[in-house]
């Protein structure tokens, strides 16, 4: 089926047990294009809504070893090469003296890269995301936990998914709007 | 505030202040003006002094400022004294640009002698204390002269000089100097005063001068003595008096006693292998020929040379002499009479003589058999304020020693008016309270302050209203207030003259620069007096030398003796002399118990004359290292028996007369008895001298001018912050160790173990990294300190002072430890506390190879330049003070606040332009005086050659009269330094921190007498 | 199952980290009340007004600092370094508590920090913040300090990497920034809490901004902890590493006191030492005035006490090694320095140090003091005094007497260092006042992650 202007159908459950459960049988229905909401992280939940690839450790990786290269180039470079100096009889490759800048370079840039990247792949900051229209929603940062089948998904029907979706004996069920 | 934010950015010194000054200047000329146009007169100054003194200008100066607050810091008060200067300043024209001398003067050479921007000229003339000229070389920047040099041609200097030579710069641009004629307070010109003396004048032509009365200091000029001859001609009734409060009395009556005639012993101590010091401190400035002296001292104590002279000094209050002594017995003054007496006879009486413990009578058995062996080749010296009889006695000593003519000469004084001055100046007392005076003319001196006070001479000179006082001088000082006429005189940087050296050579003192403040020299003012009218000072020299040198060659003698610094032929010839053998008086019995006061010249400030120079107040006396103070010294055991500690405050009381002040227990002072400095608690000095430390002239009589028993002493309560520049002043730490930081034994030891100063040092190997290579460089500069030569006379201080820029900070600053000075002398007391072994240890800055400073600095201000120089960037540093804490050797000094004087536009024409004036939050040291280095290097790179061995000097080794600093290059085998730093002696100071100072010392050793323990 | 739920079901007597009985909702409520709904009380009022003048002197005493010279201080030759470096220390040891809670127990499991992590990190924010003040005053020329910073300039000069100073600069900079992120991070799905429970508009956009459209996808939730957790990991080299570079800035020098290798890890404990000093003197009142003894509990009071005794006994060791050594080395300067403290003019304030930070704490030993607020509070506050002192014994009495005894001093520190001084603490108590007030001062998401209910029963 096609776009319906609608986003996505979404159930509300009231406990992290239960979200569990609905999440792994919405994908034994078949459903694959969905979305879990919690007031706080859930040990699992990712992949019972089959998210596995997380990019983060890579991206913490290369920031962090740019920043140490970075903080020994440059110290080599300025001491040894574009501003070399006699500082009390020290050679101007002087690398012990060298490690600490390097070893803060690292950490600053991997913590930098880590706080950056998991933004930029959560794709925040989005001031405005179509599930904010469900008034409800906003207990989803309290004590409710949300469930979403996007329309998008091929399996989506308005009425199928619906009913699909009361079958998890949920709290309530709204239509996303677009 | 404002005016503070300027400071901070560093201006461009200019020969011209610029038109900003002369805003500011006009500017305090109006507040000056609306602040005392109600007052008139006198009052005009006294209403000054009361505001200077009032209780809200104090709060102005220290407001918000708990601690640091002081005159020299506080630029409020600085602007508050340029106010009160404002006035005289504006009148000055100090902001006209600096004129040269009109007649022609002659540079030394070994420069260009025509000026060229940014080189120094340097010229010949000569600084005179009590008649005794030091003969110098001035450098002169676009004629202004910024530093002082010692003659090296000149046989009384041979390059050195001392302290109040070096600091006599800074009296040349001193602000506070009189800069105007005043009459009653009232601003006058020189045509106003010529018109006021005719009348006067005239009428003492009827009365054959019987009213007039010239009072001067010593004198040696013999064109002014000339003058003053001849002007006693025109009034025959006329008297000249002399007076200075440290004269040499009792060096002209020992004389006398002995030989019946006024005579000056002068000693050659190159030749002495034995000297005995009666109580006589001639290593230290202020004794005539003390420059010369050290110098041939110093040559003998090379214990390298096989023949090191021996000193045994016998002195009744720790001095820089007493400090270098092989043998020292502390003994009260008036005791030392009773030991030359028993010399002679000493080894035969069996019972101590009278006043003389076992001890004592010992020493004195073991100088007798000392001198005995040394026939012909030993120098008995007594001390200047030693009495007459001692005088004579050394005399007789030495005549019966064979010496005369071999280590001691007479020659005539070199006063040209040798009478007894305490005399002189009592008879004019007696004639101004006799009404016989009309016209009292002062040359220079300040009697009112320093006049004995039996004579009443202040209370006589206000009260015994003489219709005309004439006061000539530097300063509008406490003599000046009494008179109606001040003229201000001249300094000798700017007047034309001549004076006599201690060997009776004579200097013509040519000016360096025209009257800052068109001031009057004495010249002037006796030719004034005599009739001439207008005569130029240097006329009047002139014309004497043309009498003295008749013909055709007059112009070549001229230009040689003003290039050379003396004049040929004019040094005193030695006289026979016969030793009248008519017997000495008998000795008055001394009571062992009796407190005895000791009355010395300040180590700095002299006899007060310089009390306003800042150089000389900071400038640590050599042996307590205390500055901008003089408190009562008193011996331990003393001070232990009357329950006293240092800073505790006390009244002495002698013949009625009191003073409360201080006490500072100085080891090795003797007992029973203290030693007071004169020359301070000064009442109209200037902003440096007036109200520091405390006014001893009151206990000072005329019939006891420098020892007197009968002293009482009691503590008063309560203490008084004294400001020490030196921490600790012993190498032994509280917890009974020892370290070695000034290295020191004994001849005979070190003929055994001549390597005994050497220490384990790490080797070079040692070292993660590889070590820069200095050896491939042309030069490395390097300097090796003879502690052996130090004297201690803290010359090198004031000399690196001058040279650099260096800023004084005031007491308050000193107290906290913020005191300036990039070289600094320590003194160390070993062992007794009673007669201790005192050393000294010139410390500049190490120029370490492996630089701790450097190390720590995070913006790299101060980094090692590729010979070796340890630079400090000062535009790079943002003074963060961990090269402070890090140096081991403490000799970085940083600006805590605005140290330096940014304003005043006299110390703007003093500054050396070649050396950075630094300001607030930078660190600075000692440079090696790299701006000497690179003059020398352009000019060696111009001639393509390289910088030759000893003809580049650092300042402090330039001014050294003992030649115990040498610098040089230590990649030349063949340089002295690096001859020095081979011998055993040499040593490197905490050689264990691995830091490699370039700067090395020689360890010292003493020459006691074998045979005496002890 | 998550450790992290496993301390709720408490089967030893340990107190519990959260008091039974609440819900999901009840601990959002709870702690998102007291920022959104709870009225401000006047006590508040008052704190932060004295908290606020203190910090109008501190930029009084900054400011007559600039126009004069840092000679009102008591600062001299040779002792270059006095209050400023002594405060600097001092702060930035507090400033380790926070980081240390978050990441390091973090890593460790250790559940219990969930509900002191929030205010101790940004306790850390405001110590690092108050002592970064001091190194960049206390120079001589302040207005270039910013001359310690490599960057491109016309005069073509650079920073000198060899010098403890410039690595100080990068370790505190980098200190400040990742506790920072550290601190923003944990906060953001709380500030959606806060941007959905809100009822006036303004406070909706506020924290929406700040939440950055946070809505707790399992996505979201996923990557948020890996980098949350990456984060930690690196922060716990980093804060060992703050307190060892500090030390440097004294092992690297050769002064007599400071040139000895223990410095590292001695700063380090002292640094956590006083670090959960700060932290339960913070924590004390607030869980009183806020009444957060249910999520604050004696367990936390607990723990907190057990580290300070731990890493006090550490401390111990460490002038027990540099006395040992003082007179082990045989070098005749550091003897005497280890005798100076000991008999030196500043005798009475080592002997206070060692009151302070070694007898005194050993009370902690009973468990019924450790459970204590009240005597807790007092210990924190001499463990507090007691690291002071050891800061200025190290800076002060080290530099005082030397090498050459010609140049032995005595440092007294004028009026302006207390005035900076008592300036920064209350620009630091200001600061926390705000904090208090505006956001969440306890984590309500991982509060939440400690309830029963959170558990996912399969």
């Amino acid at each position: 089926m096609k776009r319906t202007g609608t986003y996505g159908i979404m159930a509300e459950f009231d406990s992290a047990t239960s979200l569990m459960g609905a999440a792994h049988r919405t994908r034994e229905a078949g459903y694959i294009k969905l979305d879990a909401y919690s007031p706080f992280p859930i040990e699992g939940l990712a992949e019972a809504i089959g998210f596995h690839s997380n990019a983060v450790p890579l991206v913490v990786l290369i920031g962090a070893l740019i920043g140490g290269l970075t903080g020994y180039l440059m110290q080599y470079w300025i001491s040894a090469i574009t501003y070399p100096i006699n500082v009390g009889g020290k050679p101007y490759h002087s690398w012990p003296a060298f490690i600490v800048v390097t070893f803060e370079m690292t950490i600053l840039f991997g913590g930098i890269s880590a706080v950056l990247g998991m933004l930029a792949l959560n794709g925040l900051p989005m001031p405005y995301h179509p599930v904010f229209n469900v008034p409800r929603f906003a207990f989803a940062t309290k004590d409710r936990f949300f469930l979403i089948v996007f329309s998008s998904d091929p399996k989506y029907s308005p009425t199928e998914t619906r009913r699909f979706l009361e079958s998890l004996g949920p709290r309530s069920i709204s239509e996303v709007p677009d | 505030m404002k005016m503070e934010e300027q400071n901070g950015k560093s201006r461009r010194e200019d020969v011209c202040p610029s038109k900003k000054d002369k805003l500011d200047a006009a500017l305090d000329l109006e507040t000056a003006r609306a602040r005392i146009a109600a007052t008139k007169g006198p009052e005009y100054w006294r209403s000054l002094e009361e505001l200077a003194g009032s209780a809200e200008f104090q709060e102005m100066v220290h407001r918000e400022f708990p601690k640091g607050a002081s005159e020299w810091v506080d630029s409020v008060s600085r602007r508050g004294f340029l106010k009160l200067m404002g006035a005289s300043m504006a009148l000055a024209g100090m902001t006209a640009c600096t004129k040269q001398p009109l007649e022609p003067i002659v540079p030394y050479v070994r420069q260009p002698e025509e000026v060229v921007p940014g080189r120094p000229l340097f010229f010949a003339t000569a600084f005179t204390l009590s008649g005794y000229a030091s003969p110098i070389l001035v450098e002169s920047h676009l004629y202004r002269p910024t530093k002082i040099e010692g003659n090296d041609r000149h046989p009384a200097s041979l390059g050195g000089t001392d302290i109040f030579a070096q600091a006599s710069i800074l009296g040349l641009y001193d602000p506070d100097r009189s800069q105007t004629i005043t009459y009653l307070g009232d601003v006058r010109t020189w045509g106003m005063f010529q018109e006021a003396i005719r009348g006067p004048l005239s009428v003492q032509k009827g009365l054959q001068g019987g009213g007039i009365r010239i009072l001067t200091p010593t004198i040696s000029s013999p064109t002014l003595a000339d003058q003053l001859s001849s002007l006693l001609k025109i009034y025959p009734q006329a008297k000249w008096h002399v007076y200075e409060p440290i004269n040499r009395d009792n060096v002209y009556e020992g004389a006398k006693m002995a030989f019946g005639q006024p005579l000056e012993a002068r000693y050659d101590f190159e030749k002495a292998d034995v000297i005995v010091s009666l109580d006589a401190d001639f290593l230290y400035a202020g004794f005539p020929g003390s420059t010369r002296y050290i110098r041939d001292f110093a040559k003998r104590r090379n214990p390298d040379s096989g023949n090191m002279s021996r000193l045994y000094v016998v002195e009744s209050t720790m001095s820089s002499t007493g400090a270098k002594a092989d043998h020292r017995l502390p003994l009260r003054a008036v005791d030392v009479e009773t030991l030359v007496r028993v010399l002679p006879v000493v080894e035969m009486m069996n019972s101590n003589p009278p006043g003389l413990n076992g001890e004592q009578q010992v020493f004195a058995a073991d100088i007798w058999r000392d001198l005995q062996g040394h026939h012909a080749s030993s120098a008995v010296i007594a001390g200047d304020h030693q009495p007459a009889v001692v005088h004579a006695l050394a005399h007789e000593l030495n005549q019966a020693l064979g010496n005369v003519g071999k280590t001691v000469f007479y020659t005539d004084p070199i006063d040209a008016n040798p009478v007894n001055q305490a005399e002189s100046l009592k008879d004019l007392v007696a004639d101004m309270r006799g009404g016989k005076v009309d016209i009292l003319i002062i040359l220079g001196g300040n009697p009112a302050y320093d006049a004995p006070v039996d004579f009443g001479f202040a209370d006589a000179l206000k009260n015994t209203n003489i219709p005309l006082r004439v006061h000539l001088g530097l300063y509008q000082n406490e003599t000046a207030e009494l008179c109606q006429w001040h003229i201000n005189e001249a300094h000798y940087l700017e007047a034309w003259g001549d004076a006599r050296a201690y060997d009776g050579t004579v200097s013509i003192i040519q000016p360096l620069i025209a009257p800052l403040y068109n001031g009057k020299s004495a010249y002037e003012l006796i030719a004034l007096l005599a009739g001439q009218v207008d005569a130029s000072g240097h006329d009047l020299v002139q014309s004497y030398w043309k009498k003295q040198h008749s013909g055709a060659d007059f112009d070549v003698f001229w230009r040689k003796s003003l290039h050379d610094g003396w004049i040929e032929g004019t040094t005193f010839a030695p006289k026979q002399v016969a030793l009248k053998t008519a017997g000495l008086s008998p000795h008055p019995a001394t009571n062992a118990n009796a407190l005895e006061i000791n009355f010395r010249r300040d180590p700095t400030v002299h006899d007060g004359q310089f009390s306003n120079n800042g150089w000389l107040q900071e400038l640590p006396k050599p042996m307590t290292k205390l500055t901008w103070d003089n408190p009562v010294l008193i011996g331990p055991a003393m001070a232990a028996r009357m329950g006293l500690k240092t800073e505790d405050v006390v009244e002495l009381e002698l013949n009625g007369n009191k003073v409360t002040a201080p006490v500072w227990i100085q080891a090795g002072h003797p007992d029973n008895s203290v030693t007071v400095f004169l020359g301070y608690g000064r009442r109209r000095a200037g902003r440096a001298g007036t109200g520091a430390g405390f006014d001893m002239y009151p206990l000072r009589s005329s019939a006891t001018p420098w020892f007197a028993g009968g002293l009482k002493i009691t503590k008063v309560g309560g203490t008084y912050k004294l400001a020490s520049t030196q921490g600790y002043q012993t190498m032994d730490t509280p917890n009974g160790a020892t370290r070695p930081l000034v290295r020191e034994t004994t001849l005979e030891e070190y003929r055994k173990e001549p390597n005994f100063a050497k220490e384990e040092e790490p080797p070079k190997e040692l070292t993660l990294y590889k070590p820069y290579p200095y050896e491939k460089e042309p030069y490395a500069w390097g300097m090796a300190i003879d502690l052996n030569a130090c004297v201690g006379c803290n010359n090198c201080i004031v000399a690196c002072q001058s040279e650099n820029n260096i800023p004084v900070v005031g007491k308050e600053q000193v107290v906290i430890g913020r005191h300036m000075h990039w070289l600094r002398v320590d003194a160390y007391y070993q062992g007794d506390r009673d007669n201790p072994k005192a050393y000294f240890q010139p410390v500049p800055c190490m120029q370490c190879e492996n630089a701790p400073c450097e190390v720590v600095c995070p913006v790299g201000a101060t980094v090692h330049s590729t010979e070796g120089l340890n630079d400090m960037t000062y535009n790079r540093c943002v003074g963060t003070r961990y090269c402070s804490n890090n140096c081991p050797y403490k000799v970085r000094r940083f600006n805590f606040l605005l140290f330096q004087d940014w304003e005043t536009p006299q110390y703007k024409m003093m500054r050396n332009p070649d050396v950075t004036v630094r300001s607030r939050g930078v660190m600075e040291k000692c440079t090696y005086c790299v701006q000497r280095i690179s003059e020398h290097r352009i000019d060696s790179e111009r001639e393509d050659r390289k910088i030759q061995d000893g003809e580049l000097q650092t300042a402090c080794q330039q001014s050294c009269p003992a030649n115990a600093i040498i610098f040089g290059n230590i990649n030349d085998p063949n340089s002295r330094v690096s001859k020095l730093k081979a011998g055993a002696r040499n040593y490197s100071l905490l050689a264990d921190l691995n830091t490699r100072p370039r700067t090395t010392y020689l360890a010292e050793i003493r020459n006691p007498n074998p045979e005496l323990k002890g | 199952m998550d450790e992290r739920i496993q301390p709720v079901a408490d089967e030893n007597a340990r107190a519990p980290v959260i008091e039974p009985g609440y819900s999901f909702g009840t601990v959002t409520d709870k702690i998102s009340s007291i920022v959104l709904t709870r009225p401000t009380s006047n006590g508040w009022f008052f704190g932060f007004g004295v908290a606020f003048l203190l910090t109008m002197m501190l930029l009084y005493a900054i400011g007559y600092l600039f126009v004069r010279g840092i000679g009102i201080w008591g600062v001299t030759i040779p002792i270059g370094w006095g209050f400023a470096i002594v405060n600097f220390v001092w702060w930035i040891g507090i400033g380790h508590a926070g980081t240390l809670i978050s990441a390091i127990l973090l890593l460790l499991r250790q559940s219990w920090r969930n509900s002191i992590n929030r205010f101790a990190e940004a306790m850390t924010l405001f110590a690092v913040a108050s002592a970064g003040i001091f190194p960049l005053i206390h120079v001589g020329r302040p207005w270039l300090a910013y001359w310690l910073f490599p960057y491109p300039n016309t005069m073509r000069v650079w920073p000198q990497f060899r010098s403890p100073l410039i690595w100080d600069v990068f370790a505190v900079s980098t200190y400040a920034t990742i506790s920072l992120l550290f601190w923003f991070i944990g906060l953001i799905p709380d500030l959606a809490t806060l941007r959905d429970r809100a009822d006036s508009r303004a406070l909706q956009i506020i924290y929406g901004i700040l939440a950055m459209g946070w809505r707790g996808s399992a996505r979201h939730w996923h990557r948020y902890e890996t980098a949350y957790l990456l984060l930690a990991g690196l922060a716990t080299p980093l804060v060992l590493s703050v307190h060892t570079v500090v030390s440097f800035d004294f092992a690297i020098g050769i002064v007599p006191g400071w040139h000895t290798t223990i410095f590292p890890p001695y700063f380090v404990a002292g640094a956590i030492y006083s670090g959960f000093a700060m932290v339960l003197m913070l924590a004390i009142p607030i869980r009183k005035i806020f009444q957060l003894e249910d999520f604050i509990t004696e367990r936390h009071l607990q723990n907190s006490a057990k580290v300070m005794l731990a890493t006090g006994l550490i401390v111990a060791y460490g002038y027990i090694v540099e006395g040992f050594m003082g007179w082990y080395s045989g070098n005749r300067y550091d003897a005497f320095t280890i005798w100076n403290r000991l008999h030196g003019p500043y005798a009475f304030f080592y002997y206070m140090l060692l009151l302070c930070n070694i007898v005194i704490p050993q009370v902690l030993w009973i468990p019924k003091l450790r459970s204590s607020p009240v005597w807790l509070f007092l210990v924190s506050g001499v463990v507090l005094v007691g690291m002071w002192l050891e800061r200025f014994i190290i800076v002060v009495v080290s530099l005082h007497r030397d090498f050459l005894t010609s140049s032995w001093g005595m440092y007294y520190p004028t009026r302006w260092d207390w005035m900076t001084y008592i300036g920064t603490i209350g620009m630091f108590l200001a600061a926390m006042f705000l904090f208090v007030r505006v956001l969440p001062m306890i984590s309500i998401f991982e509060m939440r992650t400690l309830l029963p209910e959170a558990e996912v029963k399969e």
